[in-house]
Formats: C-alpha cells, sequence, structure tokens
C-alpha cells in the first residue's frame, strides 16, 4: 500500500493561498453570497474573473491544454479558500467537466475544448446524473445520424446548469455510455435552474430534445466508464476541500460568539455543554482537514486513491453536516435566522454530502479498497 | 545554535558510531541500553552527560526510526514508560544534577522501574486537591496518606509522588514532589483488580515513609509546577505516537468482519465507516508528528487523546457486537491477577471482548475526556474556564469527598 505522508504546503503554495485569500476578502463579502443565495442563479462574476485573471481556473490542467500543470493540491487550495467563504462561483463543476474532458477525450479534443475552460472564457458542466438514487442509470441515449449523433433525454441534479455555456453529458449508445460535448445554445438544448437547497451552489435540469452533435462531440469516440469515476473522484476531492473548510469556518464562529455571548453572568463558552461541543467540532475538523488533504494528494496515485477519496466523502461529509448543525445549535435563535451565515453553511454541509453520489455508496467503495 | 540539518548530521553520526560499536545482534538488551544513553541517544534533547545531545526535541522520531530498523532493543521506552516517558523529562526540568547523574542512567537500562503516583481516592480529576501529607522532620520529611491507580507500583524501584506540604495555602500552592524509594519501610502496595480481572494498577499506602530531603524535585510548595511538567510530557508522548494502517482495534474489527462470513450491507458499511474515521485519526497523527518536525506544532496535536479514547471504544464495541452471540462469551474468563512484567514487555493477544472491556479506561486514565474537552475548549480554542469556587479558600476549608 502506497504511503503518501506530507502534509505541509511548500512556500508557493502558502503564497497561493494567501494570493486567493486576499482575492476573496477583497471582492466577496457575506452579503454577496446571501443576495446570491436568493437569486439561485447568481455567480459572483467579480471573483469569477479575479479567478481567471489570476490564473487559478486551470491549476491542475496540464499546460499544453491552457493549463499551469499543478498536482491537484494547489487546486485544493483554491477550493479550500472557497468553500470557508461558501463563493458562488462554477470552479467546481468546470474542474469536474475538465477532468472528463481530461480522461476520456482524445488529443485533438482535451487542446478543444480544455484552453477555453482553463482560462474560464467558458463556463463548463458534467451533465450526467438522472435518478435521484443510482448515480449510473443512464436513460438518456444517443444514436448514431450521419456524420453526427442525436442526443435526447433529460439531466439533472447539474450543477451551476443556468450558467453553464458548454456540457459534457452522458448517454446510452449501442456500444455503451459515452460523454458528450454539447454547447447550451445547441439546438434542442433547454436549462432550466431547480431551486437548490444551497443555493450559492445552483443546481439544474438539462433537457436534450433530439439534439445534434458532430461526432467529434463524442469524447474518444467510445465508452469510457473509467472517465467518469475518475472525473467524479476528482469532484469529491475538492468538494473535501470546501467540507473541511466550511467546518473550520462553522468553527470559528462557534467559538467567536461562545466567548462572546453572556447568559447567566457568563460567557456562554465557559459552560461544559458549550465548551464540549466546541472541542468535539475542533476534532472533527482536524480529522477532516487531515482526510481531505491526504486525497488531494493522493489523487493521481492509482492504488492510494482507492481508499483516500471515499475516505475524505466518509470524513469530511459527517464533520461538516454535525460541525454545521451544532454552530446553530450553539448560537441559539440568532442561528435560525436568515440574516445570519450559519444556515448558509448548514445548507451547503447537507448538499454537498449528498452531491456526486451518497456518503453510503462510498463507504461501499471505502470497504471493497480495504479488502472487508 | 546550529541548523536542524546540521544537528541531524550530528544525530545521525552518533547513531552510526553507536550501532558499529554495538550492533544489536550481538550486544545485550541492557548493555546497548547504556551505550545508547552514554552515547546521547536515549532523550537525544537532553543535555550532554544526561542521555541527550542538547538537540531538537523533533530528532527523536529519527533516533528511534533509525534504531528500530537497526533492529535494536526498544521495548525499554514502553516497559518503563512512566520513568522514560514522564519521569525523565521531570528530572532534566526540575531535577538537580545529583539528582539526573542518579536517576536517569539505571531508569533507561530498565535497572530500575518507575511509577507515578498522583491520583488519590479523593482527588481523581481535581488532582491538585491532594491529601497526602508530608511533614518536615529534620532532614527529611515523613509521608502518610494513600495513592491510586498506580501502574506498574508492584514492579517499581522509584515512585513520583506529590503532596500536600502546607494545607493553609489555596490548593495549587502548598503542594511538594518528591522521588521516594518504592521499597521503603512503610510502602504498602496492593493490586486494584480491574474490570478485566487483572490488575495493572495498585493501591499504595503510606504509613510514615521517610523520604530524605535529597529526593525532593523542585522548591517547598512548587509541588503543582512539577505536575504540570509531568502531565506535558505524558501527553506530548501521546501526541506524538504515530502507527501504521489497520492497527490495533479497527484491525481485529476487519478480521471479525471476514471471518464472521457475513454480508450484511449495513454492518460493513459502518465497519468502513469506522475504519474511515480511525484512518483520518491516523492522518492527524501523521499531519501532527509532521508539523511538530517542522516547527510548527497546530491544534493537531492536541486532539489525539480524545479523539482515540473515542474512537477505541466505539470500534471496540462494534466488534463484539459483530462476534453475534459469541459477543456474550469471554474465551479468557475472569481470574484475579496482577499484570506481570512479561505481559507488558510483549503485546498480549486479547479477545475482542476483553479489549472491548479494556477501552473503557481510555477516556479516564490519563485525564478524562471530560477534562480533556475542557483543555481543548480553554487552550486551544480559548474559550473562559468555569468559575472556580476553590480557588482562592486556603486547602484545609474546601469542601471535599
Amino acid at each position: 500500500m502506497v504511503e503518501i505522508i506530507t502534509f505541509t504546503r511548500t512556500e508557493e503554495q502558502a503564497m497561493l493561498a494567501a494570493t486567493v485569500r486576499e482575492l476573496l476578502e477583497s471582492t466577496a463579502d457575506m452579503d454577496s453570497v446571501r443576495e446570491a443565495s436568493l437569486s439561485n442563479t447568481a455567480i459572483d462574476r467579480a471573483v469569477w474573473n479575479g479567478l481567471a485573471q489570476m490564473g487559478v481556473l486551470g491549476l491542475h490542467i496540464p499546460e499544453e491544454y491552457g493549463g499551469a500543470g499543478y498536482s491537484f493540491v494547489e487546486t485544493a487550495i483554491v477550493f479550500e479558500e472557497l468553500g470557508r467563504r461558501l463563493v458562488p462561483v462554477p470552479l467546481l463543476s468546470s474542474v469536474i467537466a475538465a477532468a472528463a474532458v481530461l480522461a476520456a477525450g482524445t488529443e485533438s479534443q482535451r487542446a478543444e475544448y480544455l484552453p477555453a475552460i482553463a482560462s474560464g472564457e467558458r463556463i463548463a458542466s458534467l451533465a450526467i446524473f438522472e435518478d435521484p438514487h443510482d448515480l449510473l442509470e443512464i436513460r438518456t441515449e444517443a444514436a448514431r445520424d450521419g456524420d453526427g449523433w442525436r442526443i435526447s433525454g433529460v439531466k439533472r441534479y447539474v450543477t451551476d446548469a443556468p450558467h453553464a455555456e458548454v456540457f459534457v453529458i452522458s448517454a446510452a449508445t449501442d456500444d455503451g455510455v459515452g460523454l458528450f460535448v454539447v454547447d447550451s445554445d445547441t439546438q434542442g438544448v433547454t436549462v432550466a435552474a431547480s431551486p437548490s437547497l444551497d443555493a450559492t451552489r445552483p443546481l439544474g435540469e438539462v433537457v436534450l430534445d433530439s439534439v445534434f452533435v458532430h461526432a467529434d462531440a463524442y469524447l474518444g469516440g467510445e465508452p469510457n466508464s473509467g472517465a467518469v469515476r475518475k472525473a467524479l473522484d476528482v469532484g469529491v476531492v475538492a468538494l473535501a476541500q470546501e467540507q473541511a473548510a466550511g467546518a473550520q469556518r462553522c468553527l470559528e464562529i462557534s467559538v467567536e460568539y461562545a466567548k462572546n455571548r453572556f447568559q447567566f453572568g457568563r460567557a456562554i463558552g465557559s459552560f461544559q455543554a458549550i465548551k464540549h461541543m466546541c472541542a468535539d467540532m475542533l476534532v472533527a475538523v482536524e480529522h477532516a482537514k487531515s482526510a481531505a488533504l491526504h486525497a488531494a494528494r493522493a489523487l493521481d496515485d492509482a492504488d492510494e486513491s482507492k481508499i483516500a477519496v471515499p475516505l475524505a466523502k466518509s470524513v469530511c461529509s459527517d464533520a461538516f453536516v454535525k460541525a454545521s448543525g451544532d454552530t446553530i445549535q450553539i448560537l441559539g435563535g440568532i442561528g435560525f435566522t436568515w440574516e445570519h451565515d450559519a444556515h448558509l453553511y448548514l445548507k451547503r454541509a447537507k448538499s454537498t454530502s449528498l452531491l456526486l453520489g451518497s456518503v453510503d455508496s462510498y463507504r461501499d467503495r471505502l470497504a471493497d479498497a480495504i479488502g472487508i | 545554535m546550529t541548523s536542524l540539518d546540521d544537528q541531524a548530521a550530528d544525530v545521525n553520526d552518533a547513531i552510526d558510531t553507536l550501532l558499529s560499536q554495538f550492533p544489536p545482534s550481538r550486544t545485550d538488551a541492557k548493555a546497548f541500553w547504556g551505550a545508547q544513553f552514554d552515547a546521547g541517544l536515549a532523550w537525544v534533547d537532553f543535555p550532554k552527560g544526561d542521555g541527550g545531545l542538547g538537540v531538537s526535541p523533533s530528532h527523536r522520531e529519527l533516533v528511534s526510526r533509525r534504531l528500530a530498523e537497526a533492529g535494536a532493543e526498544t521495548w525499554n521506552t514502553t516497559a518503563n514508560i512512566l520513568g522514560i516517558g514522564m519521569g525523565a523529562g521531570v528530572l532534566v526540568t526540575h531535577g538537580t544534577q545529583d539528582q539526573r547523574k542518579r536517576w536517569l542512567r539505571p531508569m533507561f537500562t530498565m535497572d530500575e522501574i518507575w511509577c507515578q503516583m498522583f491520583s488519590e481516592p479523593g482527588a481523581g480529576s481535581d488532582i491538585a486537591s491532594l491529601a497526602t501529607r508530608a511533614v518536615r522532620d529534620g532532614d527529611e520529611w515523613v509521608v502518610n496518606g494513600q495513592k491510586t491507580w498506580t501502574t506498574l507500583a508492584h514492579l517499581s524501584k522509584w515512585g513520583m509522588v506529590v503532596t500536600r506540604t502546607d494545607p493553609d495555602q489555596p490548593k495549587h500552592r502548598g503542594m511538594t514532589y518528591f522521588i521516594v524509594d518504592m521499597e521503603a519501610e512503610g510502602v504498602d502496595i496492593r493490586p486494584l483488580y480491574q474490570i478485566t480481572g487483572e490488575a495493572e494498577f495498585n493501591d499504595v499506602f503510606f504509613d510514615d515513609v521517610h523520604i530524605p530531603d535529597d529526593q525532593r524535585i523542585d522548591d517547598v510548595g512548587a509541588g503543582w509546577r512539577v505536575v504540570m511538567t509531568t502531565l506535558m510530557n505524558e501527553r506530548v508522548a501521546i501526541g506524538g505516537r504515530t502507527f501504521p494502517r489497520s492497527d490495533g482495534a479497527v484491525g481485529v474489527a476487519m478480521d471479525v468482519w471476514n471471518e464472521s462470513g457475513s454480508g450484511d450491507v449495513a454492518t460493513r458499511r459502518e465497519l468502513a465507516r469506522l475504519w474511515g474515521e480511525v484512518e483520518a485519526f491516523r492522518l492527524t497523527t501523521l499531519r501532527a508528528a509532521e508539523n511538530m518536525q517542522a516547527g510548527v506544532p497546530g491544534p493537531e496535536g492536541s486532539t489525539a487523546k480524545l479523539a482515540w479514547a473515542d474512537l477505541n471504544k466505539e470500534v471496540t464495541s462494534f466488534t463484539v457486537s459483530m462476534l453475534g452471540f459469541d459477543g456474550a462469551t469471554i474465551p479468557e474468563g475472569y481470574s484475579l491477577d496482577p499484570t506481570t512484567y512479561d505481559t507488558r514487555e510483549v503485546e498480549r493477544v486479547m479477545s475482542p471482548q476483553r479489549a472491548f472491556l479494556r477501552a473503557r479506561a481510555n477516556s479516564i486514565e490519563g485525564g478524562t475526556s471530560e477534562i480533556m474537552r475542557n483543555i481543548l475548549g480553554e487552550r486551544v480554542l480559548g474559550l473562559p474556564g468555569e468559575p472556580r469556587v476553590d480557588k482562592d479558600l486556603p486547602w484545609k476549608d474546601v469542601p471535599r469527598g
């Protein structure tokens, strides 16, 4: 079993974190997050453009396709900073879609699609889910039509669907399930927003009604289930960083409040009932950080990622859901209000634990990987 | 101060010399430990002459890794853990030169086993309320009282004991710390049988036990300061520990599942969840060790004791549940036996049932989980402490029991 034991950031990585944090501190605030959370279609363009200018949207995309060619650890740092503040930008969608193109596309397809994703010029999203429980239940069909394919079906739970300009969709061909690149303005494509529990992460439905695409839109020109798995793994690891950072932020909010809220003549953090909740949160947060960081480092290691990815999903999902729920409890009445940030974290936590497959499904994968 | 890299080079040189002059395969364990002490590789961060080389404590890891790789015996550090893991740090921080000369080497070579006596029947989590009295008598002190939960007392030559020397002071003042000869007259050691039937611990009674004043550690009345050093060393020792994947209780759980032939999806999922929690804990200990070595310790170094206690209890309980009806039996049965030195030396194979019972102590021994949560809340997160009713009262006026 491969052991990857190094968690320390290089100087360059620390600088990346500081730069991203600076950008977010100067351009994104919780008021705009809350505003975005009412509209369900909002995207923080100022932050998105800022990230694009910094060149961090394609950190994990190879240099020959317009990216920076880094390991996933650098991208993980960006997700950590975004996750702390729940910034509504479509980076998750974009990173997952890029991973799918990278894993399934031919040389020329990668060269065609990836540079626009890496630069932020086009927002991309992976549209593969249809059934609320079964990831791989696919009724969308693609049939040969002249020198292309004709695709019909409905894709649901598509992240950032309302503003994605290009979708990577899955469809069943006679040979198996393949991935196709479909522009959102293609004739026959209709996109509808679905109100999302975590409105800072828009979800939507993509209806494909007899949509025609050219043969070169078929990634790799053949079915590739491994590419879907790889893209989902990339997404899970990105989300794990958000989860760990979101849980850390919840801990900070809780501790800050517990120090300053006085009842019965004492700061409520001096009561063990509150203090102990905070201590337990600290343990969960530290474990989540370790699991998330390890997954980012192990992502490109074929063996270790089989353990590290489902491990991150399992540990970080529970940690964030618990931390955000306990934060509301520690805050009391104010935690239940719309005006406080706490609900935004709870919504992000719950919805994230459900995205890209259930926690249980990842525990089953973990069980396979460890040989039980 | 030389750089960490230069220090590592010096440490490596010292290890090379030790291993070539005393090849572990041809050297008796005690002789090797003596040579290791003389080479400054017992506690590498201690001063020269006290079993160290005066380098950064981050090099301890390097020493233990290289000696283990070379096949050297290292079980002294577990068999005499209260001395080597805690007492040594106390001696080097608070002891006189004579005291360090007299005690450190035979401690490391296992010629003298050590135990530690803080807890009393009336002083558990609130150690500072302890009542064992020491009264000065010329060049000696006369001790009366009872200590409890004393691991290894029945095998020990020396004991670290903290006593009440001034009952008129508030509880944190008025304590004094001694090293007591466990074979001295008036020391009565009785096994304290525990939930599993064995006795890892003892009750220790002091009946007019005389301790020479040159066995006092630090000043009269400075006992609490020394206690704090002892406990800090204990927590560092626990926090700095790392272990292999699927080790210990969770490995046993995996074996039990695989041998059960069960195909129950929910049980397998729950086991995977627990495995994941243990692995995240393990990764955290690695991260803590790495940050400690890099000189940037963070909160990840403080959570291990609490996290492990909770997890070990949960995993061992789940394992017994997986046994079904067999979980209602205990293969070893119960018999009342003091734990012997030999069983501490080699890792004993416990049944899952026995491991489940032993795990109950994890959240009590070495600081209860409630106390650990207070420490995390107050020292790591900066939350305010509980108001204390006994803080400024003379010890003799504080209700106890």
